[in-house]
């Protein structure tokens, strides 16, 4: 395997909280030397990360790659090409697929699938329940032998409180992870956040408290049980505050934001586009800022995009009639730096935490760092590049993206997963 | 003597117009009531152009009323109508919607289940869009025609007290009406049971009240809704009965209304639930009066989307 040096960058690396000019060896998939001025004699592979941060490779630990089933949208190999241009090198694909990822055969195709494509690492996250029905455990712990990285519905959450309760003690038995999508079914139906804007237009909305009532619910359940247990796309305040009094009691609970929920608020719905059009729905600003709140007090632990890819024909519909979702992994890290960075309300040192180091330890990953002698997933980063969001050059089988058209800074220049290059900016 | 101009390509809902607009509207259907009155109820205004009647939902008199309202200006008038979801035979409404826009259309008129779907034709197709009721969101001809009607019983709007009543949560007439009346100066106050009047029209400059009988006494027009079962996910209150008993104009309550109140319902109504016979056909109902402005509305929005771009005036 050829080696790689990366010269002139400054090392960005929160597993160890530096941040400091070094060159990066690596040799054999793995980082072997960290140092200043490492000699490129004999290097055929020399990247020049002058102006540039040099971090571990950003992980999503939620990201929708639509195979098997709806492959005209995104396929596992499309999704992994997404991630890599996004700088990502590992990413958690949800079981919401058709078949849903209910069983070790299906584990065990993502892997295979992921080994074939061979550009980011691919972790397939199994369904908690048979079908996603929410009805029967699945063989939760086949599948977790067989590598799934987490258990989750999602798309729907575990609406039965006895199944839920099962799926925790049982999945906790192997200390395992539950990725909660919450959402009370009783209070869901709609397709967009229930507020003044839902009313003035008359659409069926979705209120807050039905993302608040399942955290709620869960962690009550949980706390006798324990089970490791983490919100996906948390979206209102009062979420926010449930998940700070929970890990205030000592409760074994992580949570995620998504960059559309730290930008864009229900007002966008009003010209009706259907990009605007996810689940969780876009809440108030109110929402936002408790949801940026969190994430600067470390109630909200880490990002994720909810990556999630539709056709333009299935999104070119009557509002209440279009799927959810958007897709995020491209203009990711531009979106956060936006959200986060830009503004003054974190700085790069916890931005690279909340994408690397966090999601590593939530999922039990040995990634997430620089430190010599581990797997070199490596992410370059110009902090200062300007570029403008074109949906049309996402290598995205999809274009449901709501950020079209908007000037960002701060791009992955170079995606290194397992000591090879795998994607690089022209 | 207007001095406003018209420039809109599409009539999608009160909430964009300005108040110089609607009252443009109001004056152009004034003009165009004469033509009802005649023994040839027909001007060319239209002649050569191509209306549809796209109708992806139930409705009788709204459909009606576009028909002859185009027949009236020469339009050659064509027929649409789908129940449901076109997802469903697996064609989007878009779709759809330029299949027939092909057809040499120059105005689509456009009720469907979905809010929003009236906008979402107007980003699609090139023809002139007419929100004909989308969802529960607007239905703009009915706002214009139901002001009219006040506006030629009362001589004005300005000033007057209009009470809706009844599931303004679920209604796109309940919508235009909020818009139209507070632009044109009214105080609308919304009255119905607390799961069917959101608070958030309080924000857009509603007076919202769950008491029926201590709003009857001060209110110029009493603007009853019709129950709409087929638009509630589920029952928002326990009875016919109760809200009949809360809600429902009653002759009771109808003696205590303002001498001279004027009653409005948009249709089909409910008899006996949401308001009592004799009153709906006494001499206090603008019901009739509704329908019959209606054309004459009707006939004024035709004509304005169909001359955009070209300059319009009332006096032209």
């Amino acid at each position: 395997m050829a080696s790689i040096l990366i010269q002139n960058g400054t090392i960005l690396d929160p597993s160890q909280q530096l941040q400091v000019k070094r060159d990066v060896l690596i040799e054999h998939g793995r980082i072997t030397r960290v140092d200043s001025a490492i000699d490129s004699k004999g290097i055929k592979n020399v990247i020049d990360a002058a102006g540039q941060y040099v971090t571990p490779g950003l992980i999503d630990i939620h990201v929708h790659f639509r195979e098997p089933g709806d492959e005209e949208e995104e396929t596992i190999a499309s999704g992994s090409a997404c991630a890599v241009a996004g700088g990502f090198t590992t990413v958690c694909c949800m079981p919401n697929t058709k078949p849903a990822l209910d069983n070790e055969a299906q584990i065990e195709f993502v892997l295979r699938e992921s080994e074939r494509v061979a550009l980011a690492n691919v972790l397939p996250v199994g369904a908690i329940t048979k079908s996603r029905e929410g009805k029967e455990l699945a063989e939760l712990a086949s599948m977790f032998q067989r590598g799934a990285i987490a258990f989750s519905d999602d798309g729907v959450g575990v609406a039965d409180s006895s199944v839920m309760r099962k799926a925790l003690q049982y999945i906790k038995m192997f200390d395992g992870l539950i990725m909660q999508h919450c959402e009370d079914h009783q209070l869901a139906g709609g397709a967009m956040h229930a507020g003044l804007v839902s009313t003035l237009l008359g659409m069926p909305a979705i209120p807050a408290e039905a993302e608040q009532l399942m955290i709620a619910r869960d962690v009550l359940l949980n706390r006798t049980i324990g089970c490791r247990y983490h919100v996906q796309h948390i979206s209102s305040a009062f979420s926010v505050e449930l998940i700070r009094r929970a890990k205030q009691d000592g409760l074994p609970v992580t949570a995620e934001v998504a960059a559309h929920h730290l930008l864009l608020t229900d007002e966008s719905c009003r010209t009706f586009d259907t990009n605007f059009k996810m689940n969780p729905p876009l809440r108030t600003q109110a929402d936002v800022d408790a949801c940026i709140a969190g994430v600067v007090e470390g109630t909200i632990d880490i990002l994720a995009t909810d990556h999630a890819p539709h056709l333009a024909e299935e999104k070119e519909l009557e509002f209440p009639y279009a799927p959810f979702g958007i897709i995020g992994l491209e203009p990711a890290l531009a979106l956060y730096i936006k959200a986060l960075v830009t503004p003054g309300h974190i700085d790069w040192m916890k931005l690279i935490d909340m994408m690397t180091v966090k999601c590593a330890q939530i999922v039990r990953l040995p990634r997430g760092t620089l430190k010599e002698g581990s797997v070199a997933d490596v992410t370059v980063i110009d902090p200062d590049l300007k570029w403008t969001i074109d949906k049309e050059q996402f290598v995205s089988k999809s274009r449901n993206c709501p950020f079209h058209g908007w000037d960002v800074i701060g791009r992955a220049t170079h995606t290194i997963v397992g000591g090879k290059l795998k994607w690089r900016l022209n | 003597m207007s001095e406003t101009r018209w420039n809109r390509k599409h009539l999608l809902g009160l909430q964009d117009l300005s108040a110089d607009e609607i009252r443009f509207v109001l004056d152009t259907a004034h003009s165009f009531k004469e033509v009802s009155m005649r023994s040839v109820k027909k001007v060319p205004a239209l002649r050569g152009r191509v209306v549809v009647n796209a109708f992806f939902e139930d409705s009788t008199r709204t459909r009606m009323s576009f028909s002859l309202a185009a027949q009236r200006l020469s339009a050659d008038v064509i027929e649409f109508t789908e129940k449901g979801s076109s997802v469903s035979k697996g064609e989007t409404l878009v779709d759809t919607a330029r299949n027939i826009e092909a057809m040499g259309v120059d105005v689509m008129i456009v009720r469907h289940a979905a809010a929003g779907a009236s906008e979402l034709l107007s980003r699609s197709l090139k023809c002139s869009i007419i929100n004909a009721g989308d969802g529960a969101h607007e239905h703009p001809t009915q706002g214009l025609l139901d002001l009219y009607t006040i506006r030629e019983r009362f001589g004005k709007i300005e000033g007057l007290k209009v009470a809706i009543i009844g599931d303004i949560a679920n209604s796109r007439v309940a919508r235009s009406n909020i818009w139209g009346l507070t632009k044109m100066g009214a105080e609308v106050i919304l009255v119905g049971p607390a799961t069917l009047t959101p608070k958030a029209f309080a924000s857009v400059g509603c007076r919202i009240s769950h008491d029926l009988d201590a709003v009857i006494g001060e209110v110029d027009v009493m603007y009853m809704l019709r129950v709409q079962n087929e638009r509630m996910k589920s029952a928002q209150f326990p009875t016919v009965r109760e809200f009949t008993k809360l809600y429902g104009l009653t002759w009771d309550r109808f003696q205590r209304c303002k001498k001279g109140v004027f009653v409005m319902h948009p249709g089909p109504m409910n008899r006996g639930v949401e308001i009592q016979s004799d009153i709906a056909d006494g001499e206090s109902s603008g019901i009739l009066k509704q329908v019959e402005n209606g054309l004459a509305v009707r006939m004024a929005v035709l004509y304005l989307v169909s001359q955009s771009g070209k300059a319009v005036s009332a006096d032209s």
